[in-house]
């Protein structure tokens, strides 16, 4: 004797998650019930049409802001730097047992100050430097123009240091919108093709910081702020940064 | 990150679809996912590591999509009235064929428990037991409100002008 048929059957038949051996059962009860295999005819045709109706939202092309891959590592980003600006901080503690540190400051500084710029600005040298088609917006060719934009977008005036005697030729430049507002590089090469990025824009905090290396992926840089506006010059590791970012200061601060 | 990858991203065309199917406009809806996913990403460490996240991650969209229609009790438009029209209404080639824009009309009149319901079984392929999860509901509840809901369905259908099977005797109402 076989189970009586339920509801639930008849739903799990719609369905199609009925076991075999129930499914035959259903069958032959629907078969004798012209009635009930109406119902779940008009249900079954029903379900059908729903899935095809919706399906071309499925087939769509995500949306750019659903980009699983941006939102990961925007969600994780902060929360590195925080880590590794934290370990810089134990490291600094223990060696020197610096007055007047606080977290808070720290914290701060994370994600405004000199860490963030230098982070911003290893981030835009891995966008535009490897690009071989357009790594910048404007070229050298129309020097006046990009720093005439950049300028007016800054709204400071922006110099573009000549480091030819070290061997970089000027290549032009481009705006990078940061979070804490527009932002200039300016990009060199050298005859074997390296790139360097200088990077800059107005600080809120650390408006005012002697010269400190950082490295992330592969790139290092050497940044520092002077009267509110910060810098970094960004390129492979074991460029040599340090006297080329003397260089850029001393360039920028005689035209203070 | 890429275990997350692997299984959330595989997701999102049917998190959006089950969005569209509940809130009215598409930026809505893609903003519901977009909390979703958000929120998926930060909790990930909650989820359970059994199969596939998939019930998970319709339960937190569904979530969010309850109360953001609890907050707003927008006035009803079809769904997916920007969607192509030629996805939503096929040629009349089979005898049987519903249209879909009268169903997607007679979907936005069931209640939000019953429409839920009958995309995320019907649709959406969960298990019963995993709409019940989403649904915060027991299995039996899931079982009598999708009953009731395919009936309701059928109803409304039934008062919609719909080609007639021509193998089945016309009725038509005379006025």
């Amino acid at each position: 004797m076989t189970r009586p048929i339920s509801e639930d059957d008849l739903q799990g038949y719609v369905d199609q998650v009925l076991e075999a051996a129930r499914r035959a059962e259903v069958e032959d009860y629907l078969s004798s019930n012209p009635d009930e295999a109406r119902r779940v005819e008009r249900y079954r045709t029903h379900r059908a049409a729903l899935r095809a109706a919706l399906a071309p939202i499925a087939a769509e092309p995500l949306p750019p802001e659903l980009n699983l891959v941006r939102m990961i590592e925007s969600q994780r980003r902060p929360h590195r730097e925080w880590t590794r600006w934290a370990a810089a901080a134990a490291v600094f503690l223990c060696i020197g047992g610096m007055a007047g540190w606080s977290m808070r400051g720290a914290t701060d500084r994370g994600s405004h100050g000199i860490v963030a710029l230098a982070s911003e600005a290893t981030d835009s040298y891995q966008v535009y430097a490897p690009d071989r088609v357009r790594p910048v917006e404007m070229d050298q060719t129309d020097r006046a123009g990009l720093i005439r934009w950049a300028s007016a977008r800054l709204g400071r005036p922006v110099s573009v240091p000549d480091l030819s005697a070290s061997g970089y030729r000027f290549m032009g430049g481009r705006l990078v919108a940061t979070a804490h507002g527009p932002a200039v590089l300016f990009m060199y090469d050298d005859d074997h093709g390296k790139r360097l990025v200088l990077f800059s824009r107005e600080m809120t905090v650390d408006r005012n910081t002697p010269m400190s290396q950082h490295a992330r992926d592969g790139l290092e840089g050497v940044a520092w702020s002077n009267q509110g506006v910060g810098y970094t010059l960004v390129g492979p590791s074991s460029s040599q940064l340090r006297p080329l970012a003397d260089e850029v200061r001393r360039q920028v601060n005689s035209t203070l | 990150m890429s275990e997350m990858l692997l299984l959330v991203e595989p997701q999102i065309p049917a998190l959006r679809r089950y969005a569209r199917a509940l809130v009215p406009d598409r930026s809505a809806a893609d903003d519901l996912v977009q909390d979703c996913l958000e929120r998926a990403i930060s909790r990930w460490h909650q989820w359970r590591k059994e199969g596939n996240p998939r019930a998970w991650l319709f339960s937190i969209l569904h979530n969010l999509a309850m109360h953001r229609l609890a907050k707003a009790r927008p006035v009803r438009q079809v769904a997916l009235e920007d969607a192509d029209e030629s996805a939503l209404s096929r040629p009349a080639q089979q005898p049987d064929r519903i249209e879909h824009r009268d169903l997607l009309r007679a979907l936005d009149q069931l209640n939000e428990a019953q429409r839920s319901v009958l995309l995320l079984v019907g649709v959406e392929d969960l298990s019963y037991a995993e709409a019940a999860r989403v649904l915060e509901v027991p299995i039996g509840t899931v079982m009598s409100r999708l009953s009731r809901a395919r009936e309701k369905l059928a109803q409304i259908m039934e008062g919609t002008a719909v080609d007639t099977p021509a193998t089945q005797p016309v009725l038509r109402r005379i006025k």
